[in-house]
């Protein structure tokens, strides 16, 4: 009983029921807005799925589909990095001791969030021109990575800092090896984090535009910067309808990652 | 300071300490590399001489920080004094992304705090939930949740007619939009973090107060925050920082009738304003600030920890 | 990670060796031309067309001012940043003889101030901004720019205008007769309080959703793009788009062709093919603007060869081209703009 009272606030699940409200509200009508059979994304003219033929068949179909693949990979690459690279220096500032420099080292990891997004963007690009690196796939790919790190960083840190050092000391008396002992014990304990780590980095990149415009090269096109180029014609519900087929693909991935983790949680 | 709080001493807490460089060389070499060199480029492009409409001749200039802080009238001939034009537009900034900032906690604390008590099993599910929405991008969220509140908006029509309001509400280009705005872009931010600091949480400490007949506010005030504290430091700071320089919920929510730090660094450098100095310099200061900020919060950990 | 970046140049460096042969690297907006177009021009002259894109003026000019200029061959500026990019240096002149297709530019969009004698550029698309009303809300005379800059009472809070600094200082300009770049201190007294009295009756400062506003009816009245306007009739918005007896603001996007191109000759083979009055065609039946060229009329689609906003009625005030101003008239004008906005 005492154990229910205490990790049960009625009116918190109350409020995480607003908030998946309040998440997914707006995404209703874009669902519903890319089944409009009149150009509008405000004017309701019908069902129909127009957009959709538009998106898999119309002329436009493979840059959309280029955007959308570039925008994926970028964000699945520039997560993965930023994450490792994360989870090191975690490591580095709160289980290796004191040491000089490190208020230092965290300030430079948040740095890509102390600048405003477009002096990044400008500053980078001028950067590489400087350095003489071409632009394309490979500098949008070293800019994410950058400005993903605090976003991975911040949660990780925060779980590492509740894990107490015993569990590690345990599995360091019983001989195992420091190596053995950070996949074995911390890295599962540290799981939740990097996992949370891995989202945020992974979402922030899939949304970026403004530096992803500037150190793109040519013909290079992520969804976000097709999205906001849209401005001579105004948003259609083509991109309604190229968002809806993203919820989709990220819903096919909830999906599948809960039966995986069902699947293996079974089996002994 | 998330990440950087006190150790206490167990062998553990030393363990990386051989691997301190190798583990440390990727973060210095991509961000140094990345963004130290092109952040100091713009920190001396922000006392160069303005080239009209766009990039800098190679002039030393103090005219950007002159135009921050020296006002001159209108047509560059009167008294100097103080301005304040651009200071308000950081007070502007500021009040903003903190209210956004407290909304997010508000809503995003008890929302992390019901994951982590969620089944195991079921957790990442929830987290997934949790960003499944960010797979859309920012501008068309933005607009749907403009369409949502604007005046004869399904909102309005759901508030009317269930008969809690009798006019519709005015919501769209007000404070209260950018708030909404601000909170939905970045409430993410503040979940996960702390649910990654939440699921840590040992409940038998809880129990350990209940039984002592601490309420369950007591429990939380006194000892759970406290311990998941460094999650919602991490929060706070992936909310508030961006914030301040965020531009579509302002420019597309609050109607943009009045420049806040992202969109008046945006015209310098995307739009008709153009100068490029001027764009440095107050990214150059907003930079110093947040600086600061952490800083201060720094060193008020500092003496914590001494105590 | 040294490896990853060798293999990557080297990729780079074969991607520029293709180039030099047959490809033509265009820096465009996003969904401003219709890629059967492109398909077309690449059957007929086996160049490959690579297109990249850009979301404003500036953010181009930014961008090649950055280091870009040099990896694109043709871009589609607005007719005052060919007059910058001309004066930063930026644009290539080709000749007459290179460009047989030339003369077929319209008579009036051949000496434009901003390229006399078309040198560096041609017409791509062109049309007016002025102003549309909500015909179910306001039902009076919207003849004058009195009605975004002293709005009547039905449209008082109602009022979306461009967030731009060129178009809204130049129809406050139109508005009180001032000349535009005037450095007449009174003058620009005048406009700066002028603008600011007005901004009370203002909902919002947007442009890229200037056309939803007026379809959601989220504002009455707008400054707007004509195609805009026509866009959000088209939407089913009752709204009218006035040509005001105070003149408006014409714009033009032209194709220009830039310095250090890497495949100069294909980018004049491109623009060639763009004077052509069936590819010109085919471009504003998708863009829904005008075009600059002759004898298109015969390949545009009815609706928009015959829409209002395309067509100004007989006797409207004529347009103007936005000027660019010298260096210290401009600061003026920035200044009134941030006053505006602070």
């Amino acid at each position: 009983m005492a154990l229910r009272s205490v990790r049960h606030y009625p009116s918190f699940f109350s409020i995480a029921m607003l908030c998946l409200i309040i998440l997914y509200a707006p995404l209703i009508v874009v669902m519903v807005y890319s089944f409009n059979d009149s150009p509008s994304i405000t004017n309701w003219g019908g069902l129909s799925l127009r957009w959709y033929f538009d998106v898999f068949t119309g002329p436009e179909a493979p840059r959309f589909r280029a955007a959308a693949w570039n925008s994926l990979t970028i964000a699945v690459l520039a997560a993965t990095i930023a994450t490792a690279i994360a989870t090191a220096a975690a490591l580095a500032m709160l289980r290796a001791g004191k040491f000089k420099g490190r208020s230092l080292t965290f300030a430079l990891i948040n740095l890509p969030l102390m600048v405003p997004e477009i002096v990044i963007a400008v500053a980078t690009l001028i950067f590489f021109t400087m350095i003489g690196f071409t632009t394309g796939y490979l500098t949008i790919l070293i800019a994410h990575i950058t400005f993903c790190i605090p976003f991975a960083y911040l949660p990780i840190a925060a779980r590492l800092q509740g894990i107490d050092g015993s569990y590690e000391a345990a599995a360091r008396d019983l001989y195992a090896t420091r190596a053995q002992s950070f996949w074995l014990v911390l890295l599962p304990l540290m799981a939740p984090g990097v996992i949370s780590g891995y989202l945020l980095a992974f979402i922030i990149s899939l949304d970026d535009f403004i530096i992803t415009n500037f150190v793109k090269g040519a013909g290079m096109e992520t969804l976000p910067t097709a999205i906001f180029g849209s401005v001579k014609q105004g948003i259609k519900p083509n991109i309604m309808a190229i968002s809806t087929l993203m919820l989709g693909v990220s819903i096919l991935f909830v999906t599948l990652s809960y039966l995986i983790n069902r699947k293996g949680r079974q089996s002994p | 300071m998330a990440g950087a709080a006190p150790d206490s001493g167990t062998s553990a807490e030393t363990t990386y300490r051989s691997a301190r460089v190798p583990l440390l060389l990727p973060t210095w070499l991509v961000i140094g590399i990345f963004l130290i060199l092109p952040v100091a480029l713009m920190a001396v492009y922000s006392f160069l001489t303005k080239e009209m409409r766009g990039g800098v001749i190679w002039e030393f200039s103090l005219a950007a920080y002159d135009q921050f802080f020296i006002n001159r009238g209108l047509f560059g001939d009167e008294p100097p004094s103080l301005e304040w034009t651009y200071i308000s537009v950081f007070g502007r900034s500021i009040a903003q992304a903190a209210t956004a900032t407290t909304l997010c906690l508000l809503i995003g604390f008890p929302t992390a705090w019901f994951i982590a008590t969620r089944p195991p099993a079921t957790r990442g599910v929830w987290l997934f939930l949790i960003t499944v929405p960010y797979w859309v991008n920012l501008l068309i969220r933005t607009v749907s949740l403009r369409f949502l509140i604007r005046e004869n908006g399904p909102l309005n029509d759901a508030l009317l007619g269930t008969g809690l309001i009798s006019e519709p509400l005015a919501m769209i280009n007000t404070n209260f939009a950018v708030q909404l705005g601000l909170f939905y872009s970045y409430l993410p931010f503040m979940v996960l973090p702390i649910y990654a600091a939440v699921e840590r949480y040992n409940f038998t400490l809880s129990e350990a107060a209940a039984d002592l007949y601490a309420s369950r506010w007591v429990i939380l005030r006194e000892i759970v925050l406290p311990i998941v504290k460094p999650g919602i430091i991490a929060g706070c700071l992936l909310v508030f920082i961006p914030s301040m320089g965020a531009f579509l919920a302002p420019n597309l929510l609050g109607g943009a009738k009045n420049f806040m730090i992202g969109s008046l660094i945006e015209e310098q450098f995307k739009r008709s304003l153009g100068n490029w100095p001027f764009g440095a310099a107050v990214s150059m200061i907003l930079m110093s600030l947040v600086l600061i900020l952490l800083m201060l919060y720094a060193r008020s950990m500092a003496k914590t920890e001494a105590r | 990670m040294t490896r990853l970046i060798t293999t990557t140049s080297a990729l780079c460096l074969l991607a520029g060796a293709a180039q030099a042969e047959g490809t033509l690297s265009v820096y465009h907006w996003f969904e401003y031309i219709p890629q059967e177009l492109v398909d077309k021009f690449t059957a007929e002259t086996g160049i490959a067309v690579t297109i990249d894109t850009y979301d404003s003026n500036e953010a181009m000019l930014a961008s090649l001012k950055a280091g870009r200029l040099g990896q694109y061959d043709v871009a589609v500026p607005a007719d005052f940043m060919v007059e910058i990019m001309a004066e930063t240096g930026m644009l290539d002149t080709f000749t007459a003889e290179e460009m047989p297709n030339l003369p077929n530019i319209a008579p009036q969009w051949l000496d434009v101030p901003f390229d006399p004698g078309r040198t560096s550029s041609i017409p791509y698309q062109w049309g007016s901004t002025s102003f549309a009303v909500n015909r179910d809300v306001y039902a009076g005379d919207i003849s004058s720019l009195g009605v975004i800059f002293d709005p009547p009472e039905e449209l008082r809070g109602k009022i979306n205008v461009l967030d731009s600094q060129n178009e809204v200082l130049i129809l406050g300009s139109l508005y009180l007769g001032i000349p535009q770049c005037s450095t007449d201190r009174d003058q620009l007294r005048a406009l700066s309080d002028m603008l600011v009295a007005a901004k009370q009756h203002w909902a919002s400062f947007g442009s890229d959703t200037a056309k939803d506003v007026m379809v959601s009816g989220d504002a009455a009245a707008g400054m707007i793009y004509n195609g805009f306007s026509a866009k959000a009739r088209a939407e089913g918005a009752n709204v009218e788009y006035s040509y005001p007896t105070e003149g408006h603001v014409l714009w033009m996007d032209n194709v220009v062709l830039l310095k250090d191109a890497p495949n100069r000759a294909n980018a004049i083979a491109f623009m060639n093919f763009l004077l052509e009055p069936e590819n010109a065609a085919a471009v504003t039946n998708y863009a829904a603007y005008t075009s600059g060229v002759s004898g298109v009329e015969s390949f545009l689609d009815e609706a928009i060869r015959t829409s209002p906003e395309n067509n100004p009625p007989a006797g409207a005030a004529p347009g103007a081209f936005a000027q660019v101003c010298d260096e210290e008239t401009q600061k003026l004008y920035d200044a009134i703009w941030i006053n505006l906005k602070k």
